[in-house]
């Protein structure tokens, strides 16, 4: 089909193939040494002495709490950070404001704190010695040390997930679609619901299980304001860490697989709606009529720093 | 609150901000739960550290242990960052340009750094780089250790790093037009040429910028270090360690002092992102 011409111009903008077999070569040796081997050693190390034990390493009621503590965390935290980003993304990307700059870096500062600055700010906060620490023992209410400082520092660091993803998103798709609703007389919240949510809601998923996956994998923040007691106060990620301690090597690696797994699990659905994303876009570009802007979904997470 | 905005850009106010409801409720909402969540939080630091006197905060910021972590930190991070920007560089190529069998696994695996937990990557690394590992059986005989002193930190951080340059990289070199390289090649430039005159420089703010990512997320990272770090004072001790043995002795003052230098880093190098995404946006043409 290609005639010489037009095949010499593409040798002249791909490599020799030598040199693209040894660049393959090279990426996917390193992508396996530092990808897939971490990966395979957390259930390999887990399976050590077998699948009894592993099943015995699982059934331990302190990693139970542990689990469901982590569950707990997430049902709160993500929730609450759905809710804002959500409501964050669409005065970003919807409206222009003074200091809407000003906004987005702001909304970007927790991705940047080191976790464990962001649990000392609570413990500041909550704790015996911080602003509120007097006020809540007199009250008997314990914040730091206990789930609700959990919560807070697993909200603090989860924070711009969802919204990063949504605001690019929103932003590249433009108003005109629910300026067309308001006109034809739909009510705000009939237009959210009908015109921008099916246009973003692989962003939404994707946003979400990122930020779930954070949430329940969190372990610097968490492990400044949790105490680290035993069925009471320890996630998953700080289970492992203790465990890890003593020495118990394989029920740390054994919760330490569930982790991995809910690691994996992320990775499959996020690439599902990326590729589901792809196939829409490709499906509303075939169709004939007007110029339609397909709008890239930005699945890449850049804006995780 | 609209009125004093418009007023002062009448001309630049488009028409559609008025169109769509729920301004002023979702702007009240996403000011609220910012300060209730960060902004406060994070005033409370600064408070805090106001409340001690230079010499306290000086004495607690430049202790030997605290300079030697910073050194560290710095330094783990900076050639982690290096390392990544390297091979961060040759994975988006080779994603975006060559075909191989599983480029779609592939492709998904890169994110695993950000979905794996920290504490878990932490315990496996080591798993694999203690002398008894399925790696540091071979490197221990050469003499080569790589968990439990600093080697083991760049190690952790290139890992945590690698999806940040990977990331940023590989949608501008999608981008890229094929036409420039065409009309390079026709103006008699070999491949090597083309590559660093043309297509180098186009990818050049990405690469900073997925570079400063990596490095930011180096200097505040704890989960994954530490279980590789070995951990010893003056040798291989992270500053976020530190703060965790300050609070650790109920040295809060302390603490915080270390603390809000290392939020004063991230925070200029959240700023200096910033800008270089801008500068970035404006390299690639589009409007910023």
């Amino acid at each position: 089909m290609s005639s010489p011409i037009i095949r010499r111009a593409e040798a002249g903008t791909t490599e020799a193939a030598w040199v693209r077999y040894t660049l393959i070569g090279i990426t996917l040796v390193f992508l396996f040494l530092f990808l897939v081997l971490p990966l395979a050693a957390v259930f390999a190390e887990a399976m050590r002495k077998g699948f009894d034990a592993y099943c015995e390493a699982l059934k331990e009621p302190d990693a139970w709490s542990a689990i469901c503590l982590t569950l707990i965390t997430a049902l709160i935290a993500v929730p609450l950070n759905l809710v804002f980003g959500v409501a964050a993304a669409w005065c970003i990307a919807k409206y222009e404001f003074k200091g809407k700059s000003v906004l987005t870096t702001l909304v970007d500062l927790p991705f940047s704190v080191s976790p464990v600055v962001a649990g000392l700010v609570y413990v500041l906060m909550f704790g015996a010695q911080g602003w509120f620490g007097p006020w809540l023992q007199e009250h008997d209410v314990k914040v730091i040390f206990a789930v609700p400082g959990i919560v807070l520092a697993t909200v603090f660091v989860t924070f711009p997930f969802i919204a990063r993803e949504l605001i690019p998103l929103m932003q590249a798709q433009g108003n005109e679609e629910e300026q067309a609703a308001i006109v034809l007389g739909a009510t705000g919240w009939q237009t959210f619901w009908y015109v921008t949510l099916p246009n973003i809601k692989w962003g939404l998923i994707y946003g979400v299980i990122l930020c779930n996956a954070r949430a329940m994998g969190e372990f610097g923040a968490v492990s400044v304001v949790s105490g680290h007691i035993r069925g009471q106060t320890n996630t998953m990620p700080l289970h492992v860490e203790i465990l890890y301690n003593e020495y118990q090597s394989v029920a740390a690696f054994a919760v330490a697989s569930l982790l991995a797994l809910l690691a994996l699990v992320t990775l499959v659905i996020k690439s599902v709606a990326e590729w589901r994303h792809e196939r829409e876009m490709k499906a509303i570009g075939n169709l004939p009529p007007e110029n339609i802007k397909a709008a890239p979904l930005d699945l890449s997470l850049k804006a995780a720093s | 609150m609209r009125s004093s905005s418009a007023a002062a850009a009448p001309a630049k106010r488009r028409a559609p901000a008025r169109v769509l409801p729920g301004f002023k409720i979702t702007l009240g909402y996403t000011l609220m739960y910012l300060c209730l969540i960060v902004l406060i939080p994070l005033s409370a630091l600064v408070f805090k550290t106001f409340t001690l006197t230079w010499d306290q905060f000086w004495a607690a910021v430049t202790g030997p242990r605290v300079m030697a972590s910073y050194r560290l930190t710095f330094g783990a991070s900076l050639i982690a960052a290096l390392v990544n920007v390297v091979f961060g560089l040759l994975v988006a190529w080779v994603l975006v340009r060559y075909q191989f069998f599983g480029k779609k696994v592939v492709d998904a695996l890169v994110d695993l750094p950000f979905a794996l937990p920290t504490a878990v990557a932490g315990i496996s690394l080591t798993a694999l780089l203690a002398g008894n590992g399925w790696v540091g059986q071979y490197l221990e005989p050469m003499g080569i250790q790589l968990a439990f002193n600093p080697n083991g930190i760049v190690i952790a951080l290139i890992f945590i790093g690698l999806p940040f340059v990977v990331r940023t990289v590989q949608p501008v070199l999608e981008d890229a037009e094929k036409e420039l390289e065409e009309a390079a090649t026709c103006l008699g430039a070999s491949r090597w040429q083309t590559f660093t005159r043309v297509i180098f420089p186009s990818i050049a703010p990405a690469l900073l910028t997925g570079f400063a990512m990596a490095f930011a997320r180096g200097m505040g990272e704890y989960g994954s270090v530490i279980f590789i770090a070995g951990n010893m004072p003056m040798i291989s001790e992270i500053t976020p360690l530190i703060i965790i043995g300050k609070l650790e002795q109920y040295d809060y003052a302390g603490a915080t002092a270390v603390a809000t230098v290392m939020l004063v880093i991230s925070f200029t190098l959240l700023l200096v992102i910033n800008g270089l995404q801008t500068w970035q946006r404006r390299h690639s043409g589009a409007p910023v």
